[in-house]
């Protein structure tokens, strides 16, 4: 590789290494969008199929969900901070950004949880019909990839202090990256087609 | 909960499977320890991430399926032989039946066919391994973990029996009660993972890994067909997925997906069921197709005719693949019009199919056949799966099928296309590239015992129940009534054929391990793509210089130039990874943590994810950067390979 070309590509598209894992998480996100398109479809099809629970608009709270969105969307925009200030090498500003991220989608995960509490108190939990099963399963799915990322930009961090910027850790980076924004990509489609909808029709 | 619930317990049939069990894993783990061999098996086996291994693992374990669901099979063929046999009671039967199915698609077909590529992909494309080797291992001890999670099943905790299709309500906790269902649920999600990493591993290597010159209408068709195939893997499987985790959930918490209670629908779960079950046929047809387009090319001494018609043809198929699901439940009440659609698109895939018919007739047309053991495999392939694809076309008519559906015919139709296709293009991609994987060749006097025993036996156990279906008999019942005892009988004396030409196959692996002569050359049947390249045994590394592709058919063009791949000069040292006893911990964790969760113990099942949550956390923090082979020892290597 010439030096030229050295410095305009950036440091974790380097290695042939590096742009196979990307290629292949890429790939990976195909199959994830299969498998949520999945959750969809079932949610779609059970959709009003509330048995006895309350229906959806009875329960939907346009402030709590608006207020998730908002927390999701700087999230993604922090976390594409973090991958800028990496580019740049510039290690503490890169990981401070990753932490409010962090925070950011910890502060989402409480409000979720706080949310799937107060239905369930209110009688619509996984077992009360077939809709609301599909909605615990679909928003709950989308949850707990929220919570791995978390984990999972944790020991990045971790690692980001042990080593510092190299081309490994980039890739990783910029990996979590793209799964963290494929988060936002599906939020928005729960938000619009699960809770805009439910509180309408 | 008592040991006679965990144990199955007052059947004869399975107090002797657990009596075989007992005793054969005490003889290997005598021999093992007898020869001192477990540090081997741990150090060379089970440790390993070289793709040609693992491919071997692969195909040894779907042998042993084979054999195992076979067993099913002539149960089965035993118990219909005769009106008013009691050879196996209803459930057993039902039992049957269910593991037969699952076992010979999800832990026989396609292990079988991913062991070959993984044998033969990385070294036609001119590779040294997988784009990610770790993983690869991974997706093996996660198949194979998995398939035993099925196979414990009959003895403890009892086998499912609501079928390979596993059809809502049947399957839910109220009629399906027992652990039987959850092992039908928890192994498929854990081999499915594997499998769906595979495809998304072998995607990675075919596009980032090819040799310099070998762009993509230049690779070998098996390796198209490959590519294709993880295509389908990578958009089908995750519905599997979260099929199989709806009907985990509903039945151990409680939700209401399938469920007639709560306003579930039973419905979905055929529709989710077949919208990954029709790609998944396609899944495991079109790696044989592959297999019978090498094997034609190299026997026919011609190059494929068609070659880009034919990538066409599968990319065709792929794409029509996801279109037609409701062909399976046409009688289920879906309405003229979606009935309509479907059967159009269900007849489009003939189109595609019947050109490659015609490619592979044209490839033999006017060549000079060379009637080897694989090229007769290939040979009985065409006219076998033709009738299996015209007796398919009649299915998807679906007023017709409101005729076939659930009779003998469609058992007929699918083994048809099953066993022609995907088995015979095992059998023949086994024989094919066997001297690839041990160094030397199967013995084909042997070799075409089997083939004539099993095709034979295969046409007189299958054929006659074209017409057992047309007369009305049903397809899961296990008596049979006077008027079709005749074609019942000539169909189980086939079956049995059938079982012993996989008896000679299986001693031929063993006469030839002793008797063969052994591979010199690497190249045994003067083939034409690029894994007759590289020498016998075959390096860990597989090239030593990476080639220059210039032509289709690259390692043919380079003979008929004169040129060699192999430049000692030209040697530089190699980066290869360690092994790892990783993916085999972590999928022994995941097992154990799906056992737990098939008896519904939550906690144990929590400890367990959570183990595999921790092993995943430390694997992330090792930066293991594999080894560098230095030029002195592959030049050694080379030259004694190479008999220099
Ligand atoms: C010795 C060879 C075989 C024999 C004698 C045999 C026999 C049978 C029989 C009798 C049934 C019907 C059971 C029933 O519904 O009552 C059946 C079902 C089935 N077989 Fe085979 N089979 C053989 C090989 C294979 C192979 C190689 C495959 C797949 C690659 C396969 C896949 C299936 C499937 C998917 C079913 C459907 C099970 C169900 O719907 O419940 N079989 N087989
Ligand atoms: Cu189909």
């Amino acid at each position: 590789m010439s030096a030229h070309e050295e410095n305009t590509t950036p440091l974790e598209y380097q290695t042939e290494d590096a742009q196979m894992n990307i290629l292949g998480f890429w790939i990976f996100l195909a199959a994830e969008m299969a498998l949520f398109g999945t959750l969809f479809a079932t949610y779609a099809v059970l959709f009003g199929r509330t048995a006895d629970a309350p229906a959806p608009m009875e329960l939907f709270e346009p402030g709590t969900t608006l207020v998730m969105t908002l927390i999701l969307l700087t999230s993604s925009f922090t976390c594409g901070i973090a991958v800028h200030e990496m580019r740049r090498g510039a290690r503490k500003s890169m990981m401070t950004w990753l932490t409010i991220t962090l925070a950011l989608g910890l502060s989402f995960l409480g409000f979720e949880i706080y949310e799937f509490y107060h239905y369930a108190s209110e009688g619509a939990s996984l077992q009360s019909s077939a809709y609301w099963s599909a909605f615990f399963i679909l928003a709950g799915t989308h949850g707990v990839h929220v919570t791995f990322g978390i984990g999972w930009m944790i020991l990045l961090l971790m690692q980001l202090a042990q080593r510092g910027i190299t081309s490994i850790t980039s890739r990783k980076i910029f990996i979590i990256g793209l799964y963290w924004h494929f988060l936002d990509v599906i939020w928005i489609f729960i938000f619009t087609g699960v809770y805009l909808i439910g509180m309408v029709v | 909960m008592g040991l006679d619930e965990f144990f199955v317990t007052g059947e004869p049939l399975i107090y002797a499977g657990m009596v075989a069990i007992t005793l054969v894993s005490g003889a290997i783990i005598f021999l093992l320890t007898y020869f001192k061999k477990w540090k081997w098996l741990w150090r060379e086996w089970l440790t390993t991430v070289d793709h040609k291994r693992i491919g071997i693992m692969y195909i040894l374990s779907a042998l042993a399926m084979l054999f195992r669901a076979g067993s099913d099979a002539l149960m089965m063929r035993t118990q219909l032989a005769f009106p008013d046999m009691n050879f196996l009671n209803a459930q057993h039967y039902n039992e049957i039946f269910t593991t037969h199915g699952t076992i010979m698609i999800f832990f026989m077909a396609m292990p079988f066919l991913i062991g070959l590529m993984n044998i033969v992909v990385p070294q036609q494309i001119g590779a040294r391994d997988f784009a990610f080797p770790y993983l690869n291992a991974l997706s093996f001890w996660s198949f194979f973990f998995g398939a035993m999670l099925f196979n414990v099943s009959f003895v403890i905790g009892g086998a499912p029996d609501a079928g390979w299709t596993s059809y809502t309500p049947l399957a839910g906790d109220i009629m399906s009660q027992g652990p039987g269902q959850n092992f039908y649920l928890l192994a498929l999600q854990l081999s499915g993972i594997g499998t769906l990493a595979t495809g998304i591993n072998l995607m990675v290597t075919i596009l980032k890994m090819r040799a310099p010159g070998m762009t993509l209408f230049k690779m070998p068709i098996f390796t198209w067909s490959t590519f294709i195939t993880m295509f389908i893997i990578v958009f089908a499987f995750p519905i599997l997925t979260i099929a199989l985790a709806l009907m985990t959930i509903d039945r151990i918490f409680g939700s209401h997906f399938f469920t007639l209670a709560g306003e579930g629908l039973p419905m979905m779960w055929a529709n989710l069921f077949w919208m990954w079950g029709h790609p998944e046929v396609y899944i495991v047809i079109l790696p044989a197709f592959g297999i019978f387009s090498e094997v034609i090319a190299t026997f026919a001494r011609k190059r494929l005719f068609g070659y880009t018609v034919m990538v066409w043809s599968i990319i065709l198929i792929a794409g029509l693949s996801f279109l037609v699901w409701v062909h399976h439940f046409f009688t289920m009440g879906a309405g003229a019009f979606v009935n309509s659609i479907f059967s159009v698109t269900t007849m489009a895939i003939a189109i595609p199919t019947g050109v490659k018919i015609f490619n592979w007739l044209a490839t033999l047309y006017k060549s000079r056949i060379r009637t080897t053991t694989a090229m007769m495999w290939a040979l009985a392939f065409i006219p076998s799966f033709t009738i299996g694809g015209i007796t398919g076309v009649m299915l998807g008519m679906a007023a017709a099928d409101y005729q076939f559906h659930n009779s003998y015919f469609l058992i007929a139709h699918f083994h048809y296309v099953l066993i022609a296709g995907t088995v015979f293009g095992c059998f023949a991609g086994l024989v094919y590239w066997y001297p690839k994987m041990f160094g030397h060749k199967l013995n084909e006097r042997i070799g075409k015992w089997a083939f004539w025993l099993f095709v034979i036996g295969f046409h007189i156990c299958f054929l006659p129940q074209y017409f057992l279906g047309l007369d009305g008999m049903p397809r899961r019942v296990f008596h049979i009534v006077p008027e079709w005892f005749n074609l019942n009988v000539i169909s189980t004396i086939g079956a049995f054929g059938m079982g012993l030409g996989f008896a000679v196959f299986v001693y031929n692996i063993y006469y030839s391990y002793r008797y063969s002569e052994r591979e010199q050359t690497g190249d045994p049947w003067d083939g034409r793509t690029l894994e007759w390249a590289t020498p016998t045994p075959v390096p860990e590394y597989n090239f030593a210089v990476v080639p220059h592709v210039k032509e289709h058919d690259a390692y043919w063009d380079m003979k008929q130039k004169g040129e060699t791949i192999y430049d000692e000069s030209k040697v530089e040292p190699i980066h290869m990874p360690n092994s790892t006893g990783q993916p085999f911990i972590m999928s022994a964790i995941m097992f154990f943590a799906s056992f737990a969760l098939v008896f519904e113990w939550i906690w144990l099942a929590v400890a367990g994810l959570v183990t595999i949550l921790v092993t995943m956390g430390i694997r992330s923090f090792d930066y293991d950067e594999g080894r560098h082979i230095d030029v002195e020892e592959i030049k050694q290597t080379e030259r004694s390979a190479r008999g220099l």
